[in-house]
This record gives structure tokens, C-alpha cells and sequence, in this order.
């Protein structure tokens, strides 16, 4: 059963026990981890949910949305800035990670609204963000002179701008997030919006959503406003992503242009390929498998280049697998099921599915 | 009187760089009325269907909907109004269930009490419970246009234009739409484009006949047939006339 639903599991009804136990059984084990994991393991865990959120915030647009976005990057930029300017001015660094989140989304508010307000194609939507994100990054690098000073706090150009406050328990200020503390955050962040754009997806909103994902033009002629409706989802992964950014600062202690530059952009695009962006468990699979491989292949004596090996993994992907790990395995499994079953119709529709979605297939995203 | 009409076009023209394919266009619908839109390959029956449906902007003229002016206005606005679309290609969501399509339309009309409900009625009127929770795209193309047929009528509109409704049809299933037509004619305003005379003939009460983006004529379907240029016209013998 699960695997039918990782396969294709349509998004717009509401999970089932089984989704909500899996929930529980991730929180339960992530939550128990730092009794008996290391330090390095949490500060490595923290970093990959960290990234899933803008992960999560991808692949929600591209996946559901039809928006292919790399301007996530630009939002998780844009979080990540705010979050260590304003910290390090005022000294409150709660109310500064919920700030940053306003500032992300406000800024994919006005981008949003030209990009799709002014119905430009797909392909210059996925263009445009980019070029915001590198212009973003440019910008940034080009504030070394310390002409460039927000309140007290210089921004440094492609120096960055370093001694970035941790997170303060709210209730008691004297009091830091340790690595510990940053991994809990992080953990429970991330299940919740998790489990926010799930819910999402099953809302009349997310539904529609979907709907203009596959067919624009027959949703405006049912009577929705298609516009409204991407804008919003736009401004919600906005959101999602800057709260990203601000969080990868806190875990940081550090922020610098790097991270949106053009690397950073690729990057958030693999993870959601590989992951799969037909589910949003997808994008997270894909980020920790990625960030995973990529600081393991960081510690081999015969790796050169990570991104050399990188590169394949990912024309692997976009070649062979398209639908990334989760759904090809959850398709596969659900045709070797079908098969000792029995059940010719399950087994046809999905080796129907398996060669549409995969090689050779003309079906283009 | 203005309200004997539901749907009228003034001088409607439609220009593609110096082509014009349709020119100078004053049609007029009645409440009630079934139409037919006929006429060859290149009459401007697809330019014509589009302008009407928002799909394409007039380069001139205006087109009002129970008085209202709609000429140029947004897709989803048109809709609001009550007409209801189907285009002649199966415009439907290929990747997602039978009974999500129906749902993402009439959850347009309804609330969310009501709507499974008539999800539900329009599934059975439409003969498609037993795939409803198939992928549209993995449906075979009559099955497709009965989804889409069945997503316009979850609308409940107050008007129906169609575009080749029977396009790719096999012949059962073009007698069904051509009974299911008649039967949401009773309480609802259609307008067909088509270009398959049989099925024409089953349907058709007054004719609008399109030729090089005018209106050749407009009669009934039987005065129609008998219609010395409309024939010519179909037999491409008016360039040797």
C-alpha cells in the first residue's frame, strides 16, 4: 500500500493512519537522537533539514505549482540577510527570524506579482528568478566598503558578515541554543511545515493548485483567477525559504553572498530532482541523500572534484529517472506487488506509468 | 428588446497580419437557442469560437453577454459570467483523477457540502464512475471529452459553447453527445461549431454558416441543405464561379 502511495499517491486527499504514524515514528526517533549521537552528527543533520525546508520550498512550487523557481535561492538569501542584520542590531533574535520570514515573502510578493501578473512563459519565469538570485549575490559581494552599513552592522561584501547571534530560548534571553538545541529546532521546523504544505495540498487552495499545474488555461475557463492562486504559493514558499535562510544563519553563526550564487541555486534543483518533486517527502529524501553523499565523498582520499561525480548523478536522474528516488522505487515495488498478485490491471497501468516517467520518455516537465 | 438575447456580436473582425479571418461578424444568440456554427476548413468558425470565448482578443467590434460588454476580458471573468467552455482539443488535467476534474469545477459552484454530491451525479450522468479515480490522461479520448463535458456542466452555466464536441469520437459515443446536447438544451443556450454534417443533421435548428470570415447565411437546417451557395461553398466551387 504505501508504495502504491509513493508512487502516485494523489495529493489531494488527506493522509491516512499510516502518514500520521510515520510522522510520529520520524519525530519520536530524530527527537531521541541526540541521547546517543554525537555532536558532528547533529550539526550535519541540522544542516539537511535546514536545506530541506528551501527543498521543501521547491519543490512545493515545481511539483505542485508547475513554477519551476530558482529564485528559492534568492528568498533563502534574503532570509538568511535579514535575520543576521536585524539579530545583530537589536540584539532579539526570536522576533528576528519571524521578521525575516516577512521580509522573504514580501520580497516574493513584488517579484511574483510581475513575473506572473505580467504572464510570462514558464521558461522565462524559471530565467528571471535566476537572474534575481545572481543579481541578489552581485549586489551583496559589492558591499565591502564600509559605506554599506545597516544600523550598526556592516555587511562586509563577499566577507560576509561573521559573529552572527545564536537563538535565544524566547521566554529567557540569558539562555542560547547550543548544537543541541539548534538540532531540536530544526527537526521540529521542519515536520511542521512538512506537515503545513501536506494539509495544504488537500485544501480547496492546493487542489486548485495542482489543477493550474496541469492545465492552466482550463482552470481560468472553470472561472479561477490562475494568477492569484500561483501568487500565493509563490509568497508561501517565499516564506518557507526565507525561514530556511534565517535558520542556516543561526546554524551558522555566519552569513555570505555564497549562498546564492549560482552553485548554491544548482544545488537546491538537484536535491528536489533526485528526491522527486511528485511528493513533498521527495525533496527532503533528496537533499539528505545528496548533502549526505557530498561531505561523505568530502572525506575520500580518491575524490577530487565532488561536483565531478555530482554532475553524473544528477544527468542520471534527469535522463533515467525522472521522477527521482521515491516514486521510481515506490513504482517499481508497486509492480513487483501487482505482479506476485496477480492483478494484471494494477501491473499494466503501472509499467504504462514506470516507461512514461522514465527513459526514453517524450514527457517533458 | 435588449434580454431576447443572451449572446450578440457587433462587427466583430478578427485580423491576422493583413489576413482577416473574420470579418465584420454580427451574430446574435436567443435564450434557449441550440446553434450551429458551419462552415469549410479556414471559415473562421475557430477564430470565431475563441474571440467569444476570451481565448482570442477582437481587433475590432464588441461582443455582450445579456447586455454586458465581455470583448477582451480575462478567461476566468468569462466563466464568473456563466458560460460555460469546451474546447474542441480534450482541455481537461491529465495528471490528476476523473473525480478530481469534476470536483476542481463544480467546487467553482458549490460549496463544500453540496459538492461531492454532485460530483457524484455528474460521474454517473457522464458514465464515468468506474474510472473515476483513473488519471484522465490514461483515459481513452471520448472518455476525455466526457470529462471535460462533464466539468462544463458542473458549472451549471448559462450558456454552452462548443468547439468540435464530437471530434475523435466514435460513432455510438457522437450519438450520445448529440442526445446529451438536446437534453442540456432544454433549460440551457448552446452553440456548436462543427464541421461534421451527420452530426449536424441529428442536433441542428437554425444554422449560421461562416465563409471567409462572414456570415454566408443563417436559416434553418433543412432550408440550409438545400442552400445552392452553402453547397457550392462545401464543394469548393465558388473560386470557379
Amino acid at each position: 500500500m504505501a508504495a502504491r502511495i509513493f508512487a502516485m499517491a494523489p495529493s489531494s486527499t488527506s493522509p491516512r493512519w499510516w502518514w500520521w504514524a510515520f510522522i510520529v515514528a520520524a519525530a519520536a526517533i530524530l527527537l531521541t537522537l541526540p541521547e546517543y549521537a554525537d555532536l558532528g552528527l547533529q550539526l550535519d543533520l541540522s544542516k539537511i533539514f535546514i536545506f530541506s525546508l528551501l527543498a521543501l520550498s521547491m519543490g512545493f512550487l515545481w511539483g505542485f505549482g508547475g513554477m519551476l523557481s530558482f529564485g528559492q535561492t534568492a528568498m533563502f538569501g534574503v532570509g538568511g540577510y535579514t535575520y543576521a542584520v536585524l539579530s545583530l542590531n537589536t540584539g532579539e533574535t526570536t522576533g528576528s527570524i519571524f521578521v525575516a520570514i516577512l521580509f522573504a515573502m514580501a520580497f516574493a510578493a513584488i517579484l511574483g506579482y510581475f513575473l506572473i501578473y505580467g504572464r510570462i512563459s514558464a521558461i522565462y519565469f524559471s530565467i528571471i528568478t535566476l537572474v534575481v538570485t545572481l543579481v541578489l549575490e552581485k549586489a551583496m559581494r559589492s558591499t565591502s566598503s564600509e559605506y554599506y552599513t545597516i544600523g550598526d552592522v556592516q555587511l562586509r561584501g563577499q566577507n560576509g558578515i561573521s559573529l552572527v547571534p545564536s537563538l535565544q530560548v524566547p521566554w529567557n534571553p540569558s539562555v542560547e541554543l547550543f548544537i543541541d538545541g539548534v538540532f531540536y529546532l530544526s527537526v521540529v521546523v521542519l515536520i511542521l511545515v512538512y506537515i503545513g504544505l501536506r494539509l495544504l495540498l488537500t485544501s480547496r487552495f492546493g487542489r486548485i493548485l495542482v489543477c493550474i499545474r496541469e492545465n492552466e488555461r482550463r482552470t481560468e475557463l472553470l472561472g479561477y483567477d490562475s494568477r492569484k492562486y500561483q501568487l500565493i504559493a509563490f509568497v508561501i514558499a517565499g516564506g518557507v525559504a526565507g525561514l530556511s535562510g534565517a535558520l542556516f544563519s543561526v546554524w551558522n553563526n555566519f552569513i555570505a553572498p555564497e549562498m546564492m550564487n549560482l552553485g548554491s541555486a544548482a544545488n537546491v534543483v538537484i536535491w528536489v530532482i533526485v528526491g522527486g518533486k511528485s511528493t513533498l517527502i521527495g525533496p527532503i529524501i533528496g537533499t539528505a541523500a545528496i548533502e549526505y553523499m557530498t561531505s561523505w565523498m568530502g572525506k575520500q582520499p580518491w575524490v577530487g572534484q565532488v561536483t565531478l561525480y555530482l554532475g553524473p548523478v544528477l544527468i542520471m536522474f534527469v535522463m533515467v529517472f525522472k521522477e527521482g528516488i521515491l516514486p521510481t522505487i515506490g513504482m517499481g515495488l508497486a509492480l513487483i506487488f501487482d505482479t506476485v498478485r496477480g492483478n494484471s490491471d494494477g501491473r499494466a497501468t503501472m509499467k504504462r506509468r514506470i516507461w512514461r516517467t522514465n527513459i526514453f520518455s517524450k514527457r517533458t516537465n | 428588446m435588449a434580454d431576447e438575447y443572451i449572446l450578440e456580436t457587433h462587427q466583430l473582425t478578427k485580423r491576422f497580419g493583413g489576413v482577416h479571418a473574420v470579418e465584420d461578424v454580427n451574430f446574435r444568440l436567443r435564450r434557449g437557442e441550440l446553434r450551429c456554427v458551419i462552415g469549410p476548413n479556414g471559415a473562421g468558425k475557430s477564430t470565431f469560437f475563441k474571440m467569444i470565448t476570451a481565448q482570442l482578443k477582437p481587433s475590432e467590434g464588441r461582443i455582450t453577454f445579456e447586455g454586458k460588454d465581455i470583448s477582451g476580458a480575462e478567461r476566468h471573468v468569462i466563466s464568473r459570467l456563466g458560460i460555460g467552455i469546451k474546447n474542441q482539443v480534450p482541455d481537461v488535467f491529465d495528471g490528476i483523477s476523473t473525480r478530481e476534474n469534476i470536483w476542481a469545477a463544480a467546487r467553482f459552484r458549490h460549496n463544500s457540502k453540496n459538492v461531492e454530491q454532485i460530483v457524484d451525479r455528474v460521474l454517473s450522468q457522464m458514465n464515468l464512475t468506474a474510472v473515476a479515480d483513473d488519471l484522465v490522461g490514461e483515459l481513452s479520448h471520448g472518455q476525455r471529452q466526457w470529462v471535460e463535458f462533464g466539468m462544463v456542466m458542473s458549472l451549471e452555466p448559462k450558456i454552452i459553447l462548443l468547439d468540435e464536441p464530437t471530434a475523435g469520437m466514435t460513432a455510438d459515443e457522437t450519438d450520445r453527445t448529440a442526445n446529451l446536447i438536446l437534453e442540456i438544451n432544454a433549460t440551457t443556450p448552446i452553440i456548436v461549431v462543427e464541421h461534421d454534417m451527420q452530426f449536424i443533421r441529428k442536433i441542428a435548428n437554425i444554422v449560421t454558416v461562416l465563409h471567409q470570415g462572414k456570415i454566408l447565411t443563417e436559416d434553418t437546417m433543412a432550408n440550409i441543405q438545400q442552400n445552392q451557395t452553402v453547397l457550392d461553398v462545401y464543394l469548393g466551387q465558388s473560386g470557379r464561379a
